[in-house]
């Protein structure tokens, strides 16, 4: 069995989830329905409770099943992250991005290269993790997700990218006098 | 009465309030916003937008002539075929910039087109200074034969003395 996915405009999407404090059999049986209803989803690489309508802070992410997993992403196989906190960003990429919780849109997004988080796993142990690329951006994706955030939330104009920031950044770092 | 889908193109020198009065106008007139592009090109301000309407092609110039009278936008109406939920998702995003000079689009993108490459959304800008202007262009679209075939391509088109840089686009599903 696997849940049904709440689809925006449902407004519960838009509520922050509380934290999980309760490790037990029911969280544990949650978190296997929960990793089928991704799998069952059309390339999904993570899912978040609030999308099956359980509003506690539990994501799971897994991009190893990607066909073509870019080279800079980390794979750490399939994680699942209860009360996961973002503790580090490092870096900012621009990719694009799509939800089975928002059907026939996808976006370009902004978001950090690296990041550094910790989470409990479904038996209450707390672990560190270092995520990047690909990874990363799943992680942060799903996170959102627990803070009422979509990636409609976080678009960039059709006519934003990094490329600008670029040329600044080859600019500083071969020490020419930059704008300003 | 069944409705139908047109493609309103409005053209007209640049000022603020012009999207908040045509499409009040539509509103009030019945229509329906479908897909829209709307953005400033030099001075000029550009909007295209699939509409929805119940009416004739000549009911909906009605509907919007006095508006484009008042601002002095260039108005155009074709019936389209319309529809929505046809997005194609992009799998590779080519940047091309270079100093300016006649012929940079259609050079690459001529190229780009035979190695495969289904152009979805393209923009173009120029910057740097009127003495030495750059021509930049963003693209995202369909690699159909491939990115290697693409990166073939672009580096054709370096030859040319411009700059290129191809990213795939690997859309996350989450």
């Amino acid at each position: 069995m696997s849940f049904d996915i709440i689809k925006y405009p449902d407004k519960r999407l838009k509520q922050i989830s509380v934290p999980v404090d309760v490790f037990d059999f029911k969280l544990q049986g949650f978190v296997t329905e929960l990793e089928k209803t991704m799998r069952a989803g059309p390339g999904g690489v993570g899912i978040a409770a609030p999308q099956v309508g359980c509003f506690q802070r539990i994501v799971i992410v897994d991009v190893s099943g990607m066909r073509k997993l870019p080279a800079n992403s980390s794979n750490k196989g399939c994680m699942v992250l209860i009360n996961p906190e973002i503790i580090e960003w490092d870096g900012m990429v621009m990719g694009r991005e799509g939800c089975m919780s928002v059907p026939d849109f996808t976006g370009n997004v902004i978001r950090a290269e690296k990041i550094a988080f910790t989470a409990f796993d479904a038996q209450g142990t707390q672990y560190e993790f270092n995520s990047e690329g690909y990874e990363a951006r799943a992680v942060q994706h799903e996170v959102d997700h627990l803070d009422g955030m979509l990636f409609l939330d976080r678009l960039v104009s059709r006519r934003t990218d990094l490329f600008k920031r670029k040329v600044y950044k080859q600019i500083k770092e071969s020490s020419l006098p930059g704008e300003g | 009465m069944n409705k139908h889908w047109y493609m309103i193109t409005l053209v007209g020198k640049d000022r603020p309030g012009i999207v908040a009065h045509v499409t009040h106008a539509l509103y009030e007139g019945s229509c329906h916003l479908g897909e829209t592009s709307m953005m400033r090109l030099g001075t000029s301000f550009t909007m295209m937008m699939m509409v929805q309407y119940a009416g004739t092609m000549n009911a909906l110039q009605k509907v919007l002539q006095g508006e484009a009278e008042s601002l002095d936008f260039h108005l155009h109406i074709d019936s389209i075929e319309g529809g929505l939920h046809h997005h194609h998702q992009p799998d590779v995003r080519i940047s091309i910039y270079g100093a300016d000079r006649p012929g940079i689009v259609a050079h690459a993108t001529g190229v780009l087109s035979e190695a495969g490459l289904d152009i979805l959304d393209l923009t173009s800008d120029v910057g740097g200074t009127e003495d030495a202007p750059i021509y930049i262009v963003r693209i995202e679209g369909r690699a159909n034969e491939g990115t290697v075939a693409l990166q073939s391509a672009l580096a054709i088109i370096k030859k040319e003395g411009v700059e290129t840089q191809l990213t795939p686009v690997d859309t996350l599903v989450g």
